[in-house]
């Protein structure tokens, strides 16, 4: 562990916090990493890709049945097409949820995440529990997210264990013909992109 | 390797416990960890699979006590030292004693939105037809090799039904030590709940893995 003895006085400071920033001072003063780039990294998953652009994907493919059917066939450029590409999302696929199959996505073997599309994964997604049980026990762990499926639905867990990326595309929700797009991404949650959710329900009126 | 990362159907490891309304971080190191992992893969001195290998090649006890960027954290510290450009008394003293290669290049502010927007694609050219159509019943094989490896142990020696056969793809067993990308197809196989965790599986489960050719036989 790196010691700064310019902070002796501050006991409370994280171990890990102090080993990345001395990580950091040690590239920036070799001029191998730009300080400046690592900010614009953390603004591009902080505040621009995330999981309303999924949500956008999900719900012109609800709207638009000739999106749907490129999503099927060729999600990538039907995903880059609405400006979504780039880093883990080069090579994208589609899983559509059905009224007797519902999709759910893993990475057992680390954290693989369409991040074009999602953004970056939460904590439990790259956490053992998840990863763990969500081959062996996906009833068990939907139910922990509060979603329990009839016991007749089929589940079918994708593990994304080489470099394409799953987005699911939850089933429309009853009750939202005619809705515009915009309105529709609003029910679209990131969870439900994973299969570890559905679609919210409309608002009764 | 059958390292601690091969979690598919291990027990014991506690509930998922979903975050309502999550953060995107949870520390302000984590957005620095983040960024140091992606700039610093930006030196061209090494790929992405043996980056998950240098996460993934840690002592049990310490992988599952660490959050996912500690894993990263500390698999980037190996990655730079191994390659040069940070030493032991670097990581000691906290600040740049050694000196460092020349690297192919260093990823400035004004290029992040590019080489976000352009990412790693791993696709490539494969001359030979596909030896597997989408149908045909498959074997995963058998082994346990001491490198790097996406087969997981769950999906080891079993019968699966190939349901796409995608492009050709950089083969990370070799690609990870070095070895260079030799690409080969990519499958997705589909498995039973009951093939791979036997009668008391859920009957309504099925599980697919993409898996390289070489990972599959005739059945």
């Amino acid at each position: 562990m790196a010691h700064d003895h310019e902070h002796e006085h501050d006991n409370e400071v994280d171990p890990m916090a102090a080993r990345v920033r001395a990580l950091e001072t040690i590239l920036t003063q070799k001029g191998l990493v730009d300080a400046a780039a690592i900010d614009a990294i953390v603004e591009t998953y902080e505040h621009k890709v995330g999981p309303r652009n999924g949500a956008r994907v999900v719900a012109k493919a609800w709207s638009d049945p000739a999106y749907a059917d490129w999503l099927r066939q060729d999600a990538t450029a039907a995903i880059g097409s609405l400006g979504f590409a780039g880093r883990q999302g080069e090579h994208m696929q589609a899983a559509f949820n059905t009224a007797d199959t519902h999709n759910l996505v893993v990475c057992t073997l680390c954290s693989c995440y369409p991040w074009a599309v999602l953004g970056l994964p939460p904590v439990w997604y790259k956490a053992p529990p998840y990863r763990s049980r969500a081959v062996i026990d996906p009833r068990g762990v939907l139910a922990e997210f509060g979603l329990r499926l009839p016991a007749k639905t089929k589940i079918r867990v994708w593990d994304s264990t080489a470099e394409l990326r799953y987005l699911v595309v939850p089933e429309r929700p009853a009750g939202t013909e005619g809705w515009s797009e915009e309105r529709l991404a609003g029910l679209v949650t990131r969870d439900s992109m994973i299969g570890t959710g559905v679609a919210l329900m409309p608002e009764p009126a | 390797m059958n390292g601690p990362h091969d979690l598919g159907g291990q027990m014991g490891l506690g509930p998922v416990a979903p975050e309502a309304d999550e953060p995107v971080f949870h520390a302000e190191w984590e957005k620095r960890a983040l960024g140091l992992t992606l700039a610093s893969g930006a030196l061209g001195a090494w790929n992405i699979d043996e980056s998950r290998h240098a996460r993934e090649n840690r002592h049990p006890v310490d992988y599952l006590s660490s959050s996912y960027y500690e894993i990263w954290t500390k698999g980037l510290e190996r990655l730079l030292e191994r390659h040069g450009f940070v030493s032991q008394r670097d990581l000691e003293t906290g600040r740049a004693v050694d000196g460092a290669p020349q690297p192919k290049r260093v990823l400035r502010a004004a290029d992040v939105p590019a080489v976000l927007a352009r990412g790693g694609p791993c696709d490539r050219p494969v001359a030979t037809p596909p030896r597997f159509k989408a149908g045909d019943r498959v074997l995963t094989r058998n082994f346990n090799p001491t490198g790097h490896t996406r087969l997981p142990r769950y999906a080891r020696a079993k019968s699966g039904v190939v349901e796409t056969v995608h492009e050709g793809f950089v083969f990370p067993d070799s690609n990870a030590h070095g070895d260079g990308e030799n690409p080969q197809r990519v499958y997705t196989v589909v498995f039973t709940g009951k093939e791979i965790w036997g009668e008391d599986a859920d009957p309504t489960l099925t599980v697919s893995i993409d898996a390289w050719e070489s990972y599959l036989e005739s059945a």
